[in-house]
């Protein structure tokens, strides 16, 4: 199965009182865009910060393109590098310009020259539609423009996966789209993401395959059409109705 | 500088004519707005000055207590930059999740905390520093016994002949002032380092920096910003606390004054003049730490 990038075992998390994740088993195929929704406090950002190692599981184990993640001993930096993501809070870096926030890592963790992550920032934000801002502080920027900002900075890592934490959810509704082509731009080149979201629009438009988690458990896999169309779960036509 | 504040006036009877306007406001008012404290201050000194000059008891007092200055000055500003490495390793330390590292840090600042500023320097004066010298001396014998250290010769016979009185009571009071003011300092960047939002080290973490380029790159820049002030005003008060090192009999400004004071038996003379040259330095400092402040407010975004 080496043609899953992401493989989730068993996975099992918990905040003290809370059980964030319950035996999830889950397979993300490269090139893929999974989409993961469900109520909040049902454990999508925990199963997303798991992948990357923000938050540790309890039991369980997740393999991301080969390195055993649960492994004490395995080595994150690569990981991480290799993994992008996307806040929905954007977290870029305030004292530092829209072109410095996308140099930063490369230079440092990718060791690349200053000028190769110059002109590979310059592109990257082109590409989010933000050439003319490369010199703007975050704080001179828009919601909508700040993450687009920090989805060039996360690519500009050339990760083999992007994670997308509730990426517009912090945003006004005349941003969403802005950031939301960006991410229907990356799903088309073949990018494997894992996103966490309640654009349902979203899913329907660049979805491979759809998860519902609810009380840390899955309730449901399946492709755009099943879950939109015959759903099998009584539990996710009730979540479908409520949010459609 | 509350009184360069006047309270809105309570607003006027019907009928009234006078009415507050900008740039009509009445010359009682405006009187009422002047710093008299900073023109008191500077009347007074200008006083001082014009007694130093003229009359020969202060010139005198004024003559032995300057040279203190330096000594002050200079104790001051080497405590504090150790200070400041100390209270950045420590609050590190303290923000850490190794429990060795936070427990270590922990008790250095709870001790050093919960002791008054004078005692610590007296510690590290006669107890510390004669502990140091001890161990120095072990340390140094064992090296020249063990064979394979032959290339530490050097060192380690300068380590077993030190002796207590080798390490001036400058030096001390450096150290002792250092030590307690590091506690202070530490949690100052711990405080610092904690205002930053824990996204940022996500962030910084989920593009593959290890955690020390994380704090180096993202973290530190931004907690500079926010420690600053508090630093500056650490600094004033450690140009005040500098005077306790005159326990330790180093010739500042405050063991100069003592030593006038029982030269001449002129005790007004001597404590104005040592009062005059500790409120210059303090007043200038904060004043720069101001400006200091103001500079770096503009860069802030």
């Amino acid at each position: 199965m080496s043609d899953n990038i992401i493989q989730v075992r068993n996975a099992c998390k918990s905040f003290k009182h809370v059980q964030a994740l319950v035996d999830v088993t889950l397979d993300v195929r490269r090139g893929e865009v999974m989409f993961i929704f469900g109520p909040s406090g049902g454990g999508k950002s925990t199963l997303l910060r798991c992948i990357n190692k923000l938050e540790t599981l309890d039991h369980g184990d997740i393999v991301v393109d080969g390195i055993l993640v649960s492994d004490p001993h395995a080595d994150l930096d690569t990981l991480r590098a290799e993994v992008g993501m996307v806040f929905q809070l954007f977290n870029l870096f305030p004292h530092l310009t829209a072109i410095q926030n996308v140099t930063l890592a490369q230079e440092k963790v990718r060791r690349r020259s200053r000028d190769e992550a110059m002109e590979t920032a310059h592109q990257l934000l082109r590409r989010v539609g933000l050439p003319e801002k490369a010199d703007s502080y975050p704080d001179q920027l828009s919601g909508g423009q700040k993450q687009r900002v920090a989805i060039a900075r996360a690519l500009a890592m050339n990760p083999k996966i992007m994670l997308f934490d509730e990426p517009t959810s912090a945003l006004d509704p005349e941003m969403i789209k802005e950031v939301l082509d960006v991410m229907l731009d990356l799903a088309q080149e073949g990018m494997t993401m894992v996103v966490v979201s309640h654009e349902m629009g979203f899913a329907r438009a660049a979805a491979d395959r759809m998860v519902l988690l609810e009380g840390g458990r899955v309730v449901e896999v399946g492709t755009p059409q099943d879950i939109f169309d015959s759903p099998r779960e009584q539990r996710t036509r009730d979540f479908l109705r409520h949010v459609l | 500088m509350a009184q360069a504040q006047v309270p809105p006036d309570p607003p006027a009877a019907v009928g009234v004519t006078e009415r507050r306007q900008p740039g009509l406001i009445p010359w009682t008012s405006r009187l009422k707005q002047l710093p008299w404290w900073a023109l008191i201050l500077l009347l007074l000194g200008l006083a001082l000055i014009n007694a130093i000059i003229t009359i020969p008891n202060y010139t005198d007092a004024f003559r032995f207590i300057v040279p203190g200055l330096r000594i002050t000055l200079l104790v001051s500003v080497g405590a504090f930059v150790v200070a400041l490495v100390v209270g950045l390793i420590v609050g590190l330390g303290r923000v850490s999740a190794n429990p060795i590292l936070y427990n270590i840090c922990t008790f250095y600042v709870e001790v050093v905390r919960g002791i008054p500023m004078i005692v610590i320097i007296i510690y590290v004066a006669y107890v510390l520093v004669p502990l140091f010298v001890r161990a120095a001396n072990s340390t140094g014998g064992w090296i020249l016994r063990t064979d394979w250290l032959f290339f530490l010769t050097r060192l380690g016979e300068s380590m077993l002949t030190l002796e207590s009185e080798d390490i001036s009571m400058l030096a001390r009071a450096i150290a002792g002032l250092a030590f307690g003011y590091g506690a202070y300092e530490a949690e100052v960047f711990r405080a610092g380092i904690q205002s930053i939002e824990k996204g940022q080290m996500e962030a910084a973490r989920s593009l593959g920096m290890s955690y020390f380029q994380a704090m180096r790159y993202v973290i530190l820049p931004q907690a500079v910003r926010v420690v600053l002030p508090p630093l500056g005003n650490d600094f004033i008060a450690m140009i005040k606390d500098s005077s306790l090192i005159s326990v330790l009999a180093v010739r500042d400004l405050t063991q100069l004054g003592k030593l006038n004071r029982s030269r001449t038996f002129r005790t007004y003379e001597t404590w104005n003049t040592v009062t005059y040259l500790y409120l210059s330095i303090t007043i200038l400092g904060s004043m720069a730490v101001k400006w200091l402040e103001r500079r770096l407010g503009k860069r802030e975004r």
